[in-house]
């Protein structure tokens, strides 16, 4: 009987697909977001510690560049929170959830620890050097593909058994930790347990993650853009049929794709240890395993772009750290805020809300565009920027 | 010609580097007004630990009188490369005294010390100072044992208590502890705890159960009910979040806390608190700087220096006379006419201890160095500010999670 109803009930307002920005305009756009969200930050900071947005934003850029080492410090860890995230691309592109690359970063890690352990102060440094690398990387691999090959055979979900991948690396860190420590303490140290095994350094301390960092985002940028695997991922992540019936064979692609991604971490974590810190720790991923799928998100898993959100997150972790506070919690806030500011932009540059218009007009444009419970949280690379370009 | 011109080459190099060297010999110390404190935390002051320090820290800069800009707090500074880079960074920026809170932090912080012979470094809890010998470099901590000891005191006045109201039996009161590591530091404590108790209820005994991690909210809180369920009749842990005292309050079993008052988490069930009070080693630590004079290598805070505390009693919860029996027991303490570790009062195996070696200068050996037991009772923190009592004594049952 609805044909028999007079009037159509159209929603207050509806969200459409857009596609009438042209490159610049959303340049535009996302560094006017960055600026509001910086001032809204900065308002944060007025009311709810008392430091006036200007002093605020000083503050963030003194904290990041004040001295020659913050500068160097923040470009480091720029580069270990870029490389973790360019890791988690080939998987994201594939639409494979690699939510454990804490684990896979903290087993490189514990496998580089292992070669110091056993075999440093017994073997030449640059054997332990080579092994260190092998092993880390082995073990990264190990950990990224066990949930790989569990997917692309019983088709597990990858989610959830990445997650839990990450308590068992740090469950085995610990575990080595107790063994070797033996004062009870927990407390690993380099001179005292790893026989003091550190790479050398080049130039300073600061320069080789850096250095493996541009060559990732390189490689990993032809990789995936002029590379048969590279297209291949990303075929296996728009529609596994497709790639099927185009003759892919979707489980080698599926495993294929993990086994970098882990190695990619695992490279991370031998770096985390046998270069930084020089041990080993449960906190030694820091949460940067999760931190760094946003940064995958934000920067579109466009190598360059991840660059940029890969900096946003430092800039705030680092600036944060010098406006001398004891609770945790604003730090946390005003990060959240400027990044929650960032993804609504990109949700904005995507889709546009459409209001119910006055005159009767017709109505049915409604029916084609996605209702809001389609969108996604985070608008996916194919959210319509590429259609324009086409 | 050559000649003379090498000797006064030489002459006025020697020169030279006397000055150099009377200019770092004669420390003229930094005036008030300009001096720069700099502290490094674990985490930030949601963990109890941490907050016993940076109350500590706020009180002694405020009690000398220093500006908010004299002083610079770094939080959550994990016991990694963080911990030498933020050292060295508050170096860099000016700070002319920096402290750091946890024992991880130790060899990071050694580092920077190394690197910035100018800048004096403070490290709580560490073991190495006193052999590292560097002039910059020194460690403290306090007879804590001792508070531990009178902690345990009121939880055997409550123990008696609950006997006594026959909630339990005398065979019924096993403690339950939540430890972090099998740590001396942590050995130490529970043991000084166990015998305080004993001390009113002989027939006390304890179970206890490490989490391996300094601060994890869950694993403690689950610790401490897994305690519970085992029969445990009253908590007490080494452990720096609230997730025991926030467990024994949901069971309602009485809970000792440490490192300052839970009573705002457990209204019911908050006992005591024994803490280190490190703002008398903060104003001895900077007013050394202001002065010009060598800090101590190895501090060792005491009862009577006022850095060993039980934080407020919960009148309510704890047993009748628990305050005149704390007086009376400190004051022994004080005279020294009571050893927390007096080895008549214990046994290890059955047997007395007459003799135990410990790993004192801690140089990563393992290797037991110095004879720790005379005149019949154990010294702790003696021969190093930082426990060294790691001993499992009988009554003590104790289970590592891996």
């Amino acid at each position: 009987m609805r044909n028999t109803e007079k009037i159509v009930h159209e929603p207050l307002f509806h969200i459409a697909k857009r596609d009438d920005l042209v490159w610049w305009q959303r340049l535009l756009i996302r560094a006017a977001t960055v600026v509001v969200a910086f001032l809204f930050a900065g308002m944060l900071s007025w009311t709810l510690i008392g430091v006036d947005p200007f002093t605020f934003l000083g503050k963030l850029f003194v904290g990041t560049f004040g001295t020659e080492r913050r500068t160097w410090i923040s470009l480091r860890d720029l580069a270990v929170l870029l490389s973790i995230a360019l890791a988690l691309v080939p998987a994201f592109k594939m639409k494979f959830w690699n939510i454990g690359a804490e684990g896979q970063v903290l087993m490189g890690g514990l496998g580089a620890a292992i070669c110091m352990y056993y075999l440093g102060g017994t073997a030449p440094d640059v054997v332990v050097y080579l092994l260190m690398l092998v092993v880390g990387i082995l073990f990264g691999v190990v950990w990224g593909v066990l949930p790989a090959i569990c997917k692309a055979v019983w088709r597990t979900n990858e989610t959830l058994f990445t997650l839990m991948m990450n308590y068992l690396a740090m469950q085995l860190i610990s575990f080595f930790t107790d063994i070797w420590v033996k004062d009870g303490s927990g407390v690993m140290k380099n001179e005292t347990h790893l026989h003091g095994i550190k790479f050398p350094e080049l130039g300073n301390v600061y320069v080789l993650p850096i250095l493996v960092a541009v060559v990732l985002a390189v490689l990993l940028f032809v990789y995936l853009k002029y590379s048969k695997q590279g297209y291949e991922l990303s075929v296996v992540g728009e529609s596994e049929n497709t790639a099927r019936y185009v003759g892919i064979n979707v489980k080698k692609v599926i495993i294929r794709t993990m086994i970098i991604s882990g190695a990619v971490c695992g490279l991370v974590g031998v770096l985390l240890t046998g270069a930084i810190n020089g041990t080993v720790t449960t906190e030694t991923a820091g949460g940067q395993g999760f931190t760094a799928i946003i940064v995958a998100w934000v920067g579109k898993f466009n190598p360059l772009f991840m660059v940029l959100s890969a900096f946003l997150i430092v800039f705030m972790d680092r600036g944060t750290n010098e406006l001398n506070l004891t609770n945790d919690a604003f730090a946390s806030i005003v990060t959240a805020v400027v990044v929650f500011f960032i993804i609504g932009c990109e949700f904005f540059l995507s889709y546009q809300i459409k209001f119910r218009r006055r005159a009767k007009g017709k109505a049915n444009d409604g029916a084609q565009d996605p209702p809001a419970a389609e969108t996604p949280e985070l608008p996916p690379e194919a959210g319509g920027a590429k259609e324009v370009q086409a | 010609m050559k000649k003379v011109l090498a000797v006064g080459l030489a002459a006025t190099l020697a020169v030279a580097g006397m000055g150099v060297l009377s200019a770092c010999g004669t420390n003229e110390g930094v005036s008030k007004d300009d001096i720069k404190v700099g502290f490094i935390f674990l985490h930030d002051e949601t963990s109890t630990y941490d907050k016993n320090f940076i109350d500590a820290a706020r009180a002694a800069v405020e009690k000398i009188g220093l500006r908010d800009d004299q002083v610079v707090f770094k939080m959550n500074v994990p016991e990694d490369d963080t911990a030498y880079e933020t050292a060295a960074d508050l170096a860099d920026t000016g700070c002319d005294v920096v402290f750091a809170d946890s024992f991880g932090h130790e060899s990071y912080i050694l580092k920077a010390a190394e690197e910035f012979p100018e800048t004096q470094f403070c490290h709580a809890t560490g073991t190495q100072a006193h052999t590292k010998n560097f002039d910059n470099y020194h460690n403290a901590f306090a007879t804590i044992y001792e508070g531990r000891y009178l902690a345990g005191v009121v939880a055997g006045m409550k123990l008696e208590e609950m006997i006594d109201a026959g909630e339990i039996t005398a065979d019924e009161a096993k403690m339950g502890y939540v430890g972090a590591f099998p740590y001396a530091e942590v050995i130490s404590g529970f043991t000084s705890f166990y015998l305080g108790a004993r001390s009113i209820v002989p027939e006390v005994t304890m179970t206890v159960r490490y989490t391996n991690s300094w601060y994890d909210l869950t694993a403690e809180g689950e610790t401490a009910k897994a305690l519970i369920n085992e029969g445990c009749v009253l908590i007490s842990q080494h452990a720096d979040s609230l997730g025991a005292p926030s467990a024994c309050e949901d069971a309602g079993v009485p809970n000792v806390s440490y490192n300052g008052s839970t009573k705002a988490t457990g209204p019911n069930t908050y006992l005591v608190s024994s803490r280190i009070n490190w703002e008398p080693y903060f104003e001895y630590m900077i007013n050394c700087v202001i002065n010009g004079e060598e800090i101590d290598d190895d501090w060792t805070g005491t009862l009577e220096t006022g850095s060993v505390e039980l934080a407020e009693l919960n009148e309510g919860v704890v047993a009748d006379g628990t305050a005149e029996k704390l007086a009376e027991v400190e004051a022994q303490l004080k005279a020294g006419t009571l050893h927390v570790f007096d080895t008549s009062k214990f046994t290890v195996g059955g047997k007395t201890l007459t003799s135990y070696m410990a790993d004192v200068d801690d140089m990563g050996d393992y290797e037991k160095d110095t004879e720790a037991i005379k005149d019949g009772y154990f010294h702790e923190s003696e021969y190093r500010s930082a426990p060294y009592f790691d001993i499992i004594i009988d009554g003590i049952t104790s289970y590592s999670t891996t």
